[in-house]
């Protein structure tokens, strides 16, 4: 899976993310396929609806949020193709409790905030099997 | 016939399609019909014959969880949607299906 992000959106979630820290932030990616890769068009704050006292570990959205978000892309004529949120002081890679939650076919783009600062970023997809994430290839243009 | 909404990341397994029509009098057999139709669905939608806990499916704006679950009865003109429930965490880090330990994490 290749997942290309311009820079002013990764910018916007770096943003994002650095002021949600401590806590957790996250959003949806809407994009379209295309030459084989998943093209981030646009990226679409949510608030998290996690309790107050777990949100520096956790993140959650209702699915009112999806079904708005996704009504929202289908009348842009983009996907809802991933979401997008951040581990305060920990790896940019999957948990077990983000596994558990995932869907396969979809983009899991996490970013490791490090002191309020945005230190990385990485692509995920769920195996079909939903045995384990897969690495993307994150191609920032 | 009553139509479920599939949520983009599962159309994959319904060839693409958005809206699939099902038969069926209640939820669950609605479900049932959808499965059936699309065999690759089930394993994303249960878990030991139970949805799994990040599914959700509306009956218009009504989660079924407020009306009478799975029983729910259906009219053939309604419209389901199945909603996934969006929800993330750090560690426990688990990668390849292989825990690995926060040092060894890649960078």
């Amino acid at each position: 899976m290749n997942v290309q992000i311009c820079s002013a959106l990764q910018r916007g979630i770096f943003d994002q993310m650095e002021a949600s820290y401590p806590n957790e932030g996250g959003g949806f990616l809407l994009g379209q396929p295309q030459d084989g890769a998943i093209v981030i068009r646009d990226i679409i704050q949510v608030e998290n609806t996690f309790a107050e006292e777990e949100q520096h570990h956790r993140y959650a959205m209702t699915p009112h949020d999806w079904m708005r978000l996704e009504d929202e892309a289908d009348e842009r004529g983009l996907s809802l193709v991933g979401y997008y949120h951040s581990h305060p002081d920990s790896p940019a890679i999957p948990s077990e409790y983000d596994r558990e939650h995932a869907l396969p076919n979809f983009v899991y783009i996490i970013t490791s905030v490090v002191m309020a600062k945005a230190a990385d970023m990485r692509a995920w997809q769920l195996r079909s099997d939903r045995s384990a994430f897969d690495a993307g290839t994150l191609s920032v243009t | 016939m009553a139509k479920i909404r599939i949520p983009t990341p599962l159309r994959a397994y319904t060839d693409g399609e958005s809206n699939i029509e099902v038969a069926g009098d209640t939820v669950a057999e609605a479900l049932g019909d959808l499965v059936a139709q699309h065999p690759d669905l089930r394993a994303h939608l249960f878990q030991d014959d139970q949805l799994r806990n990040f599914v959700n499916i509306f009956i218009g704006d009504e989660d079924i969880r407020f009306l009478q679950g799975l029983e729910t009865e259906i009219n053939s003109d309604d419209s389901l949607r199945i909603i996934p429930s969006i929800a993330g965490g750090n560690p426990p880090i688990s990668i390849g299906g292989k825990q690995i330990a926060d040092e060894e994490a890649p960078r």
